[in-house]
């Protein structure tokens, strides 16, 4: 803590790589690293409420420890001694999980989420919990129990939601990298309107055992980082085969770093026609294809893909996720944990009350159109005919992936708008995963990175989609993109 | 016209797999509260539910015994409603591909007729918790041990017409789960329930309104319950009302159904695939492999005791019973040579002493091959079948080995027919007036004489040299 406050900057200037590779080589400690990137939170988080908790005695025991192991050779991983912070709804041995609820505000849980583990068997530093929207049910982080998240870019702006509270802190540098949560395009959007590099795997690639449940044939965890290379290092870490998640994928993994600097000549790029649409903001457009046209320099063929059901996507994930998310949500019944109502007259008094006053507004907004979707005489209806759409949606993805080898497009219609600006129109707040929610549907890979700015001096995030379990390809294509271009280093002068 | 009633039923039967279904917290009854109930059981935020395959396995056995259909993909999906013994707030259970579909069982009715029962459908589902209201002031206490116990709901059609083939139906399915392996049956600890659906209507009318009966935990219970609930219903439609559908519970104390629920308060339980759950695929070698484990099915077992050891259609009937019994039938008679002998002592003798010690023949202090022992030392002449009951009762209490007892005891029959007759000699010198009606034709004084021949030796004498001396001096 006697540090001279230019090594703060210093260490926290650092790529995930870059801290990965001087730990090793002995240039700091453990400590010191810590220590500088707490210091940077204490600082800067107040600004930004990017964290629910920050955990700097925990950090510096485990910094500690892991500088002990590392000197006697016990730890070698590239993760060791790295700081990183986790979404609030990763379950955390001992440690507040809120998932941004007031319905978990005294929620310490029990155990480790699978990433949790591993994690910490890699001998990564958590340094604390980001906030997010309420149960990952947002697209502006304005849903949470603990206050609204700023977007580091301009504070008055929201970060992008739901795993927006971890994605203002990487843009903001308050930590190398963090893990969120993509249902219908929380570690894409967010990703997007706050200039940093994040991925959805494949559904099924990252165990969701102790993540708290929205949509269970949705959920997926994926790093969110400066560059798609330090993606690619956090998620060489946390994928792979769980038997304690049945809907786990059994695929290997390979190594995410091995392919990165592979060529991408000849790469065939397909832009759906639809995600360039109306809807989409013009000053977003003329920077997607700005960026469209550089990997086309960069040996890229592009060639325009139709995605004829995609249209739908929207209306069919607000049907299935909040179907799923009102029956995991029933768990919260003020019984066993969570929030429990004062003096309950009745059992029913008990259910009721408890569920009123811990879920906020979205939250119940979205049980009670799932609690419809899935009601007798409904469900072939909605649920029933979500499913049959939803797969049309992957059908088109299927045919699509005959043609090209990725697809691009932009990651949400605008940049980040104003915080309050959506907050009374749903539907508007729905659209901006326009084209993040049809991936999610299909259940395959996506990522976005930066590719410029607004001319509000915002940054537009470039999707890209790949095909079932070819993450490996997908971080090759944007470390290659990132190896000529500096968007992602680009920090926001307030954080600098 | 006469009334007829109309019955279908569903049983759910506790699964004999070590741990839960959805979770690897065993499955023993009577633990201290919430000591077998892992994150899963407790429905904690962010645990997943994994499938104990061997759940699966023992509900294909099932289905083969029945001659049902296997669902070559069957889904698991969730019941959604609220009870604080319901950890998650919904059941995870089976609607559209159940595991089972299709089968039937045949039962003997009273004219010594079969009826074959339809079995609609058996799909698995987990257990709920329970709630304890007693040790706690003004608030109930939830005892999640139970929560996730694997069981195995099996729907019949309605296909009965009185409560005796209901109470037949039943206790042919609880021997059939016993003798797969696939439940221990036990209705104490709820092992074996059943709801029962009742309707009355006119004989070759449509389906009457039906009540569902619950909580029936004894086939004496079930019975009872069937026929008030018919009785209820008969009288409110002959007095002009209607049955309405509904959820009746039985009480046992007072013998009657009384409302739970009406279809208006029916819950709406929202079924839909359980996401965190793959469908699970059923294949031609998970069948074969189940087939393999297949033991042989009661019918099948009478049949063979028939053909093979010449055995009586109602010898068979008690020795098939249930699988303990035709087992260690099979293992006194395999190991003696005598099938009737064996038969005769595993349903007389030996189950009147399980009966006065209260325990179920797999819990018998008296091993097959022990019996087998004893029973050889009838054949071969040694002792006597009374004897041999003493005997019985010696090794219940562990006083030593079958050949030890009869020694310490001194039971060795006497076939000496010298000392027999000198005996029967004393005796008729004795009785004068008792030989004398006996040759005047009072042929029942013949037991007379026996039983003073039996006292006098202890019950050491050869009964049959006994009789035969006896006929010598009296009639020859």
């Amino acid at each position: 803590m006697s540090h001279p406050h230019s090594q703060i900057t210093s260490l926290t200037q650092l790529s995930l790589k870059d801290l990965s590779d001087g730990l090793q080589a002995g240039r700091f400690s453990v400590m010191e690293i810590t220590d500088a990137w707490l210091a940077r939170i204490e600082k800067f988080n107040p600004l930004l409420n990017s964290f629910i908790t920050v955990l700097a005695d925990g950090a510096r025991t485990q910094a500690q420890q892991i500088d002990n192991q590392i000197r006697k050779g016990e730890l070698t991983h590239t993760l060791a001694g790295v700081p990183y912070a986790l979404k609030d709804l990763f379950c955390t041995d001992g440690v507040l999980t809120s998932c941004g609820s007031k319905m978990l505000h005294n929620f310490v849980a029990p155990y480790d989420a699978h990433v949790t583990t591993k994690l910490k068997q890699a001998g990564a530093v958590l340094l604390g919990k980001n906030n997010m929207d309420e149960f990952a049910m947002g697209s502006s982080n304005e849903n949470s129990a603990y206050g609204v998240v700023r977007n580091p870019w301009n504070t008055e702006y929201v970060p992008g939601g739901s795993s927006g509270g971890g994605a203002a802190a990487v843009a903001a540098r308050l930590a190398p990298f963090v893990l969120g949560t993509d249902t219908g395009g929380s570690i894409r959007q967010p990703a997007s309107f706050c200039g940093i590099t994040g991925i959805k795997p494949t559904y099924g690639r990252v165990s969701r055992f102790g993540m708290i449940a929205f949509a269970s044939s949705l959920d997926q965890a994926g790093p969110m980082a400066v560059s798609a290379e330090d993606c690619a290092i956090a998620l060489n870490v946390i994928a792979g085969f769980d038997e304690r998640d049945s809907t786990s994928a059994q695929e290997p993994v390979g190594d995410y770093t091995a392919s990165l600097n592979n060529s991408i000549e000849g790469l065939k790029i397909g832009l759906p026609k639809q995600f360039f649409a109306a809807g989409l903001d013009p000053d977003v457009a003329t920077v997607i294809e700005r960026g469209v046209k550089e990997f086309e320099a960069l040996g890229a063929i592009i060639k325009e893909i139709d995605l004829p059901n995609s249209h739908m996507a929207v209306p069919v994930y607000y049907i299935i996720a909040p179907a799923e998310a009102s029956s995991n949500l029933s768990r919260f019944d003020g019984v066993r944990f969570g929030h429990r109502c004062d003096n309950p007259k009745d059992l029913r008094d008990l259910y009721e009350r408890s569920r009123w006053e811990g879920f906020g507004e979205e939250v119940k907004r979205r049980i009670m159109v799932g609690t419809y979707a899935l009601s007798a005489g409904y469900y072939d209806a909605y649920y029933l005919k979500a499913q049959q759409v939803r797969r049309l949606i992957k059908q088109d993805f299927v045919e699509a992936f005959k043609q090209v080898d990725v697809i691009m497009g932009p990651a949400a219609p605008t940049t980040a708008f104003k915080i309050g600006e959506k907050v009374d129109d749903q539907v508007a707040m729905y659209l901006a995963d326009l084209y993040t929610i049809p991936t999610s549907l299909a259940g395959l890979p996506g990522m976005s990175f930066p590719i410029g700015f607004d001319e509000h001096q915002l940054p537009v995030g470039m999707q890209l989609i790949g095909n079932y379990f070819q993450e490996a390809r997908m971080l090759n294509i944007a470390h290659r993109y990132q190896q000529t271009t500096d968007w992602h280093l680009r920090v926001p002068a307030k954080f600098a | 016209m006469e009334w007829e009633t109309v019955i279908g039923l569903e049983v759910h039967t506790q699964l004999s797999t070590h741990s839960k279904i959805f979770s690897g917290s065993s499955t023993n009854f009577g633990a201290e509260p919430n000591t077998q109930a892992s994150l899963v059981d407790l429905g904690m935020p962010g645990s997943l539910p994994v499938l104990n395959k061997r759940a699966v396995e023992l509900a294909i056995r099932f289905g083969l015994a029945i001659n049902a259909k296997i669902a070559p993909k069957s889904v698991f999906a969730r019941k959604n409603y609220f009870y604080p013994d319901l950890p998650k707030g919904y059941q995870i259970s089976q609607l559209d591909l159940p595991v089972v579909a299709q089968g039937h069982l045949d039962i003997e009715l009273d004219n010594s007729e079969t009826k074959r029962i339809g079995i609609t459908r058996a799909h698995l589902e987990e257990d709920a918790g329970k709630s304890l209201h007693e040790d706690f002031h003004g608030q109930s206490g939830i005892d999640l041990n139970r929560a996730g116990t694997p069981l195995l709901e099996i729907v019949s059609e309605p296909d009965m017409r009185s409560a005796k083939e209901a109470v037949a139906y039943l206790k042919k399915l609880h021997t059939l789960v016993r003798y797969l392996g696939i439940s221990d049956g036990n209705m104490q600890e709820g092992s074996f329930r059943c709801d029962a659906n009742v309707s009355v209507r006119k004989k070759g009318e449509p389906f009457g309104t039906r009540a569902e009966i619950k909580n029936l935990n004894s086939f004496r219970f079930i019975e009872k319950a069937i026929n008030h609930e018919v009785e209820r219903q008969i009288t409110l439609i002959e007095s002009g009302k209607k049955v309405v559908q509904e959820t009746r519970l039985y009480d046992p104390d007072k013998d009657e159904t009384r409302s739970m629920r009406g279809k208006e308060d029916a819950n709406d339980y929202r079924y839909f695939p359980d996401p965190d759950l793959l469908p699970v695929d059923i294949t031609s070698a998970d069948i074969e492999r189940a087939l393999a484990e297949l033991p042989e099915l009661p019918e099948a077992k009478k049949q063979r005791f028939i053909r093979e050891l010449g055995l009586s259609a109602n010898d068979v009937e008690s020795l098939t019973a249930s699988r303990e019994v035709a087992d260690y039938f099979e293992a006194v008679q395999q190991q003696l040579g005598d099938a009737k002998l064996a038969a005769n002592w595993v349903t007389g003798g030996l189950s009147a002493l399980l009966n006065r010690q209260g325990v179920e023949i797999a819990q018998s202090k008296v091993a097959a091959n022990t019996l087998g022992e004893l029973l050889k030392r009838i054949k071969d002449g040694t002792i006597s079948a009374s004897a041999a009951k003493d005997v019985l009762d010696a090794l219940w209490n562990e006083e030593g080995s079958v050949d030890q007892i009869i020694e310490q005891k001194g039971l060795k029959q006497v076939n000496d027919t010298g000392a027999i007759e000198a005996m029967i000699d004393q005796i008729l010198e004795a009785n004068p007036s008792q030989v004398a009606e006996f040759r005047a034709g009072k042929d029942k004084l013949m037991a007379f004489f026996v039983g003073q021949a039996m006292r006098a030796s202890k019950g050491k004498f050869n009964p049959a040299t006994v009789n035969e001396i006896l006929k010598q001096k009296l009639e020859g």
